[in-house]
């Protein structure tokens, strides 16, 4: 059965993007720092980039494991993937916005000339020694060529997959695996480089080489719960009749271990930091301390404590509300993870979670939901010619 | 010597599911089922109650991570406060990162262990066992349904004639 994007669900969508952008009127009005406010639209358009992103990985993953068990659901990842055209030209202008000639925002401390100048009193060294990777030109292409490359990559597997509906076969299928393989050997560089680039960067003199496994980790827990929640809510709407108990229990373990994961991760870079008390690397963590404790206590029980026991139970991955419930926390949790990532090296402690920052996190969902579902609406929900479809269909586990 | 038991042979494992089915359906109790790799989604069909050993597994993890935890309590905070990377001592709270990766390799390890040595006890293995194994073949390539006649009201004849009619190679009474 082909799904029809509801009037009433487009209502839904086009309402929370108004709040969003009637939550960024209200802060321009209220004359909330314009720091704050740019620091938030990269919060959001960087989190929600990162989850459209994870949709292309795992159709990735899917294709090149010749994964049978998902393909009941595959339109799903391929619709939250579609965020990545939308999202990615948003995140290219919040980041060009901040290039020292347009100097809208100064989110990128290391951009400012005066840094780089020994003559300058602003000269920093540690920075300066960074130049040849940190300058602005080689930033630039390196944000366009990761944010064209992937929309390529996810333009491709959307039109094999619209081709593979109509002719059948298993020659597209065959493509795809090469195409999946490439696409995973660019992705784990550039999700890791990505990352440095546009978020680690922000905090210039400090450096974590786990740092884009930690990203990596984040977006991993927050794409799959989207799409659990996305499918759970198909289901619920009386679609994917073939989709059942035994798929969205298989979605609920790769939360728990994602969870997991990230909890591993997260305290591996803590913990180390926290234990050789270097001063170059315990300041990223002091300002946390300092200013966001109540933010950062809050991510190790919304992010690995509440999922791990939330999920650890069978019965738990195959009730509906329960998965639910879990994602919801997942999703917000995450939200926060990347907020603290940002905030502290941008706005300092001038921060807070108002009107600015739930409004435009609404309106960026908003976005991204209108975008996911009407993907879903141009194409059938069950892509009838994939090889292992049927596989899918008596998935048991 | 009265008939105790019936076995029914098969060669394929789908085989043998179908042909549970049909016996479970006539109210005929199926003792145990052998094959050489585990069957995928024999054990409800049959009537085996879900495993418990999860729950045991977890309840042993929460046991490895105190005994840690106390462990680490006693022996650098309340015994012989140490100094950890110039962290305040007296204080496990405050020394706690320092701790939770050998907390977490005890939870890991009592987990593993209980849970394996649960396993044996509960079905009775330990070095030297003689096997229960009705055929030898069900170690190879076959595959068999055991029936004991004391647990059913069924008659021998009826449970062999829905025995071959769902495809076993060899029925043999015991």
């Amino acid at each position: 059965m082909d799904y029809t994007f509801k009037s009433s669900t487009k209502q839904l969508t086009l309402g929370l993007i108004g709040i969003g952008v009637l939550a960024l009127v209200y802060a321009v009005l209220t004359h909330i720092p314009g720091q704050r406010i740019w620091a938030n639209l990269l919060v959001n358009s960087y989190y929600f980039v990162g989850i459209g992103l994870m949709g292309t990985l795992w159709m990735a993953i899917q294709y090149a494991s010749e994964a049978g068990w998902s393909s009941g659901f595959k339109r799903v990842p391929e619709a939250v993937s579609q965020y990545l055209l939308v999202g990615g030209p948003i995140l290219l202008v919040v980041l060009f916005a901040g290039s020292h000639s347009l100097g809208l925002h100064h989110l990128y401390h290391w951009m400012d000339p005066e840094l780089m100048n020994p003559e300058s009193s602003h000269y920093d060294s540690i920075i300066s020694g960074k130049s040849a990777y940190l300058n602005e030109p080689f930033f630039y292409l390196r944000s366009v060529l990761y944010i064209v490359i992937w929309v390529l990559f996810t333009i491709y597997f959307r039109k094999s997959s619209l081709k593979e509906e109509i002719e059948g076969g298993v020659a597209i299928h065959k493509k795809n695996y090469g195409y999946a393989a490439a696409f995973l050997v660019f992705y784990g560089v550039t999700s890791s480089t990505s990352s440095w680039d546009w978020i680690m960067s922000i905090d210039t003199h400090w450096f974590s080489t786990l740092f884009g496994w930690y990203n990596f980790s984040t977006f991993f827990v927050t794409g799959i719960t989207m799409f659990a929640l996305i499918t759970i809510d198909l289901k619920r709407k009386g679609y994917m009749e073939h989709i059942n108990q035994e798929h969205i229990q298989d979605l609920g373990k790769f939360m728990f271990g994602a969870s997991v994961f990230w909890g591993y991760l997260w305290f591996s870079q803590f913990m180390l930091i926290w234990y050789a008390n270097i001063p170059e690397e315990v300041t990223y963590f002091q300002d946390r301390w300092k200013n966001y404790s109540f933010v950062w206590g809050a991510l190790p029980i919304l992010n690995l404590v509440l999922p791990m026991l939330i999920l650890m139970d069978k019965a738990a991955k195959r009730n509906f509300s329960i998965m639910t419930m879990a994602g919801v926390i997942i999703v917000g949790g995450h939200w926060l993870d990347v907020f603290q990532m940002i905030m502290p090296g941008t706005v300092k402690a001038d921060w807070g979670i108002g009107v600015l920052e739930i409004g435009l996190f609404l309106g960026f969902l908003g976005l991204f939901l209108f975008v996911v579902h009407n993907a879903l609406s141009k194409a059938p929900l069950v892509a009838k010619n994939h090889p292992y479809l049927d596989e899918a269909k008596h998935h048991h586990v | 010597m009265s008939t105790k038991e019936i076995h029914g042979l098969f060669a394929d494992e789908e085989v043998l599911k179908a042909s549970a089915k049909a016996l479970v359906k006539k109210g005929v109790h199926i003792k145990d089922v052998f094959s050489p790799f585990p069957i995928h989604g024999i054990d409800p069909i049959i009537g085996v109650p879900p495993t418990r050993l999860h729950i045991a597994g977890f309840i042993y993890g929460l046991v490895g991570m105190s005994l840690a935890l106390f462990m680490f309590w006693f022996t650098l905070i309340m015994d012989w406060p140490m100094n950890i990377g110039g962290k305040p001592n007296f204080s496990l709270l405050e020394n706690l990162p320092a701790f939770i990766p050998v907390t977490f390799e005890m939870t890991v390890f009592c987990a593993a262990h209980g849970m394996a040595v649960t396993y044996f006890i509960r079905n009775t293995i330990y070095p030297g066992k003689k096997n229960w194994n009705p055929d030898l073949r069900t170690t190879d390539d076959k595959f068999l349904i055991q029936i004991d006649l004391g647990e059913n009201s069924v008659s021998v004849e009826e449970i062999e004639a829905i025995l071959k009619e769902t495809g076993a190679e060899e029925i043999t009474q015991k």
